[in-house]
Protein backbone atom coordinates (compact mmCIF):
# COMPACT_ATOMS: atom_id res chain seq x y z
CA UNK A 1 0.00 0.00 0.00
CA UNK A 2 1.23 3.29 -0.77
CA UNK A 3 1.97 5.90 1.55
CA UNK A 4 -0.70 8.68 2.15
CA UNK A 5 -0.01 11.89 0.11
CA UNK A 6 -1.75 15.12 1.18
CA UNK A 7 -1.56 16.87 -2.35
CA UNK A 8 -2.61 15.28 -5.05
CA UNK A 9 -4.63 15.55 -8.32
CA UNK A 10 -6.40 12.25 -9.82
CA UNK A 11 -8.58 11.15 -12.45
CA UNK A 12 -10.20 8.65 -10.05
CA UNK A 13 -13.03 9.09 -7.44
CA UNK A 14 -12.37 11.43 -4.54
CA UNK A 15 -13.30 9.57 -1.04
CA UNK A 16 -12.83 12.23 2.08
CA UNK A 17 -12.19 9.20 4.78
CA UNK A 18 -8.16 8.78 4.07
CA UNK A 19 -7.54 12.73 4.55
CA UNK A 20 -9.56 12.74 7.42
CA UNK A 21 -7.56 9.95 8.76
CA UNK A 22 -4.51 11.79 7.99
CA UNK A 23 -5.33 15.02 8.95
CA UNK A 24 -6.54 14.06 12.45
CA UNK A 25 -4.20 13.70 15.61
CA UNK A 26 -4.07 14.31 19.03
CA UNK A 27 -2.73 17.60 18.63
CA UNK A 28 -5.82 19.35 17.39
CA UNK A 29 -9.31 19.80 17.98
CA UNK A 30 -10.52 20.84 15.04
CA UNK A 31 -11.07 19.35 11.75
CA UNK A 32 -12.84 20.92 9.00
CA UNK A 33 -13.69 19.17 5.65
CA UNK A 34 -14.24 21.26 2.50
CA UNK A 35 -16.24 19.27 -0.63
CA UNK A 36 -16.68 21.39 -3.83
CA UNK A 37 -18.91 19.47 -5.85
CA UNK A 38 -20.18 19.41 -9.53
CA UNK A 39 -23.31 20.67 -9.77
CA UNK A 40 -26.50 20.27 -11.65
CA UNK A 41 -26.90 24.31 -13.00
CA UNK A 42 -24.79 27.62 -12.88
CA UNK A 43 -26.51 31.03 -13.30
CA UNK A 44 -29.82 29.03 -13.65
CA UNK A 45 -28.65 27.27 -16.76
CA UNK A 46 -28.43 23.37 -16.81
CA UNK A 47 -24.99 21.57 -16.69
CA UNK A 48 -24.47 18.49 -17.72
CA UNK A 49 -21.30 17.36 -16.52
CA UNK A 50 -18.18 19.15 -16.08
CA UNK A 51 -14.37 18.20 -16.93
CA UNK A 52 -11.03 19.56 -15.14
CA UNK A 53 -7.65 19.83 -16.39
CA UNK A 54 -4.65 20.47 -14.46
CA UNK A 55 -0.76 21.46 -15.38
CA UNK A 56 -0.19 18.53 -13.04
CA UNK A 57 3.56 18.80 -12.64
CA UNK A 58 3.16 22.35 -11.13
CA UNK A 59 -0.33 22.03 -9.47
CA UNK A 60 0.98 19.50 -6.69
CA UNK A 61 3.44 21.83 -5.77
CA UNK A 62 0.93 24.68 -5.75
CA UNK A 63 -1.15 22.48 -3.54
CA UNK A 64 1.37 22.38 -1.16
CA UNK A 65 2.46 25.79 -1.09
CA UNK A 66 -1.01 27.15 -0.63
CA UNK A 67 -1.51 24.98 2.67
CA UNK A 68 1.96 27.05 3.45
CA UNK A 69 0.31 29.90 2.79
CA UNK A 70 -1.96 29.02 5.43
CA UNK A 71 0.09 27.87 7.88
CA UNK A 72 1.43 31.29 7.65
CA UNK A 73 -1.72 32.93 9.17
CA UNK A 74 -3.19 30.67 11.12
CA UNK A 75 -1.48 27.66 13.91
CA UNK A 76 -3.18 25.02 12.08
CA UNK A 77 -1.85 21.38 12.32
CA UNK A 78 -1.79 19.06 8.92
CA UNK A 79 -3.54 19.42 5.71
CA UNK A 80 -4.81 17.40 2.44
CA UNK A 81 -5.93 18.71 -0.19
CA UNK A 82 -6.89 16.27 -3.54
CA UNK A 83 -8.20 17.85 -6.70
CA UNK A 84 -10.12 15.61 -9.65
CA UNK A 85 -9.04 15.79 -12.95
CA UNK A 86 -11.38 14.19 -15.94
CA UNK A 87 -14.51 13.72 -16.56
CA UNK A 88 -17.06 14.47 -13.12
CA UNK A 89 -20.61 13.53 -13.40
CA UNK A 90 -23.14 16.02 -11.40
CA UNK A 91 -22.75 15.03 -7.93
CA UNK A 92 -18.90 13.42 -7.85
CA UNK A 93 -16.45 15.73 -5.39
CA UNK A 94 -14.26 17.87 -7.53
CA UNK A 95 -12.29 19.01 -4.35
CA UNK A 96 -11.72 18.00 -1.07
CA UNK A 97 -9.66 20.10 1.57
CA UNK A 98 -9.03 18.80 5.13
CA UNK A 99 -7.69 21.45 7.99
CA UNK A 100 -6.85 20.04 10.69
CA UNK A 101 -6.14 23.22 14.15
CA UNK A 102 -6.38 23.40 17.58
CA UNK A 103 -9.73 24.88 17.30
CA UNK A 104 -11.99 25.59 14.83
CA UNK A 105 -11.76 29.26 13.97
CA UNK A 106 -8.46 28.25 12.16
CA UNK A 107 -9.70 25.13 10.91
CA UNK A 108 -13.07 27.28 9.22
CA UNK A 109 -10.56 29.95 8.07
CA UNK A 110 -7.58 28.58 7.23
CA UNK A 111 -9.67 26.06 5.03
CA UNK A 112 -11.83 28.93 3.31
CA UNK A 113 -8.47 30.54 2.64
CA UNK A 114 -7.15 27.40 0.97
CA UNK A 115 -9.95 27.29 -1.50
CA UNK A 116 -9.84 31.19 -2.36
CA UNK A 117 -6.47 30.14 -3.26
CA UNK A 118 -6.96 27.39 -5.51
CA UNK A 119 -9.29 29.15 -7.64
CA UNK A 120 -7.15 32.32 -7.52
CA UNK A 121 -3.41 30.10 -7.98
CA UNK A 122 -3.73 26.47 -8.75
CA UNK A 123 -3.59 25.71 -12.49
CA UNK A 124 -6.33 23.70 -13.05
CA UNK A 125 -9.53 24.71 -15.05
CA UNK A 126 -13.31 23.90 -15.44
CA UNK A 127 -14.82 23.31 -18.06
CA UNK A 128 -18.81 23.49 -18.21
CA UNK A 129 -20.65 21.50 -20.68
CA UNK A 130 -24.30 22.29 -20.14
CA UNK A 131 -27.34 20.17 -20.99
CA UNK A 132 -28.48 22.10 -24.26
CA UNK A 133 -24.67 20.41 -25.93
CA UNK A 134 -22.60 23.67 -25.62
CA UNK A 135 -19.55 23.56 -23.50
CA UNK A 136 -17.18 26.41 -22.08
CA UNK A 137 -14.11 27.09 -20.15
CA UNK A 138 -14.96 28.84 -16.93
CA UNK A 139 -12.00 31.79 -17.04
CA UNK A 140 -14.62 34.46 -16.40
CA UNK B 1 18.18 32.05 -30.08
CA UNK B 2 17.11 30.34 -27.92
CA UNK B 3 14.80 27.43 -27.95
CA UNK B 4 11.57 27.36 -25.43
CA UNK B 5 9.17 24.99 -24.87
CA UNK B 6 5.72 26.34 -24.39
CA UNK B 7 2.17 24.67 -22.95
CA UNK B 8 -0.81 26.24 -23.21
CA UNK B 9 -4.10 25.10 -21.24
CA UNK B 10 -7.46 25.09 -21.33
CA UNK B 11 -9.60 27.72 -23.91
CA UNK B 12 -5.96 28.51 -24.47
CA UNK B 13 -5.17 25.15 -26.28
CA UNK B 14 -8.58 24.99 -27.88
CA UNK B 15 -7.49 28.42 -29.35
CA UNK B 16 -4.49 27.48 -30.87
CA UNK B 17 -5.30 23.79 -31.25
CA UNK B 18 -2.12 22.73 -29.65
CA UNK B 19 -1.21 21.75 -26.08
CA UNK B 20 2.75 22.26 -26.53
CA UNK B 21 4.90 24.24 -29.06
CA UNK B 22 8.40 24.83 -29.60
CA UNK B 23 9.27 28.80 -30.34
CA UNK B 24 12.67 29.79 -31.07
CA UNK B 25 13.37 33.64 -29.34
CA UNK B 26 16.08 36.28 -29.55
CA UNK B 27 18.42 35.51 -26.19
CA UNK B 28 17.35 37.57 -23.75
CA UNK B 29 13.96 37.09 -24.64
CA UNK B 30 11.27 37.67 -21.48
CA UNK B 31 8.24 35.46 -20.81
CA UNK B 32 5.92 38.22 -22.01
CA UNK B 33 7.69 38.11 -25.20
CA UNK B 34 6.76 34.99 -25.59
CA UNK B 35 2.74 35.80 -25.10
CA UNK B 36 3.24 38.59 -27.27
CA UNK B 37 4.63 36.56 -29.91
CA UNK B 38 1.36 34.38 -29.17
CA UNK B 39 -1.17 36.47 -29.30
CA UNK B 40 0.34 38.40 -32.55
CA UNK B 41 -0.12 34.79 -34.59
CA UNK B 42 -3.54 33.91 -32.41
CA UNK B 43 -5.07 37.63 -32.10
CA UNK B 44 -8.12 36.27 -30.26
CA UNK B 45 -5.61 35.49 -27.39
CA UNK B 46 -5.83 38.93 -27.09
CA UNK B 47 -8.63 39.47 -24.34
CA UNK B 48 -6.20 37.30 -21.68
CA UNK B 49 -3.84 39.58 -21.64
CA UNK B 50 -3.58 41.04 -17.91
CA UNK B 51 -5.17 38.36 -17.30
CA UNK B 52 -2.52 35.51 -16.97
CA UNK B 53 -0.01 33.89 -14.78
CA UNK B 54 3.06 32.56 -16.28
CA UNK B 55 5.61 30.01 -14.73
CA UNK B 56 8.71 29.52 -15.95
CA UNK B 57 10.19 25.35 -15.02
CA UNK B 58 7.07 25.22 -12.75
CA UNK B 59 7.90 28.41 -11.04
CA UNK B 60 5.46 31.29 -11.25
CA UNK B 61 7.31 34.19 -13.11
CA UNK B 62 6.65 37.75 -13.81
CA UNK B 63 6.12 38.93 -17.34
CA UNK B 64 9.87 40.11 -17.00
CA UNK B 65 11.35 37.36 -16.37
CA UNK B 66 14.75 36.55 -18.91
CA UNK B 67 14.30 32.91 -19.89
CA UNK B 68 17.47 30.65 -21.15
CA UNK B 69 17.70 28.15 -23.39
CA UNK B 70 15.36 24.68 -22.98
CA UNK B 71 13.02 26.77 -20.68
CA UNK B 72 9.56 25.65 -20.31
CA UNK B 73 7.16 28.26 -20.26
CA UNK B 74 3.97 27.82 -19.27
CA UNK B 75 0.67 30.30 -20.11
CA UNK B 76 -1.80 30.09 -16.78
CA UNK B 77 -5.05 31.46 -18.15
CA UNK B 78 -7.17 32.51 -14.97
CA UNK B 79 -8.42 29.34 -13.27
CA UNK B 80 -11.66 27.59 -12.48
CA UNK B 81 -14.45 30.18 -12.06
CA UNK B 82 -12.35 31.93 -9.55
CA UNK B 83 -13.90 35.69 -8.65
CA UNK B 84 -11.47 37.96 -8.56
CA UNK B 85 -9.87 39.50 -11.35
CA UNK B 86 -6.33 39.87 -12.75
CA UNK B 87 -5.64 43.48 -13.15
CA UNK B 88 -2.79 44.43 -15.25
CA UNK B 89 0.40 44.81 -12.92
CA UNK B 90 -0.81 43.31 -9.83
CA UNK B 91 0.18 39.76 -11.51
CA UNK B 92 2.76 38.95 -9.10
CA UNK B 93 1.02 40.02 -6.05
CA UNK B 94 -1.05 37.48 -6.57
CA UNK B 95 1.61 35.30 -5.62
CA UNK B 96 3.08 36.82 -2.69
CA UNK B 97 0.52 37.42 -0.13
CA UNK B 98 2.77 36.24 2.64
Amino acid sequence: MQPFQPFVITAAPLDPAPLVAYAQTPDDGAVVTFAGVARNQFGGRSTAFLSYEAYAEMAVPVLARIAEEARARWPIGRVAIHHRIGTLEIGETAVLVVVAAPHRQEAFQAAAYIMDRIKEIAPIWKKEHWADGEAEWRHE
Amino acid sequence: MITIHVRLFAAHRDIVGRAEMTVQQETGATVGAVWERLVAEYPSLGRYTGRLLYAVNQQFAEPGAVLQDGDEVAIIPPVSGGARRIEPGQVCNRFNPL
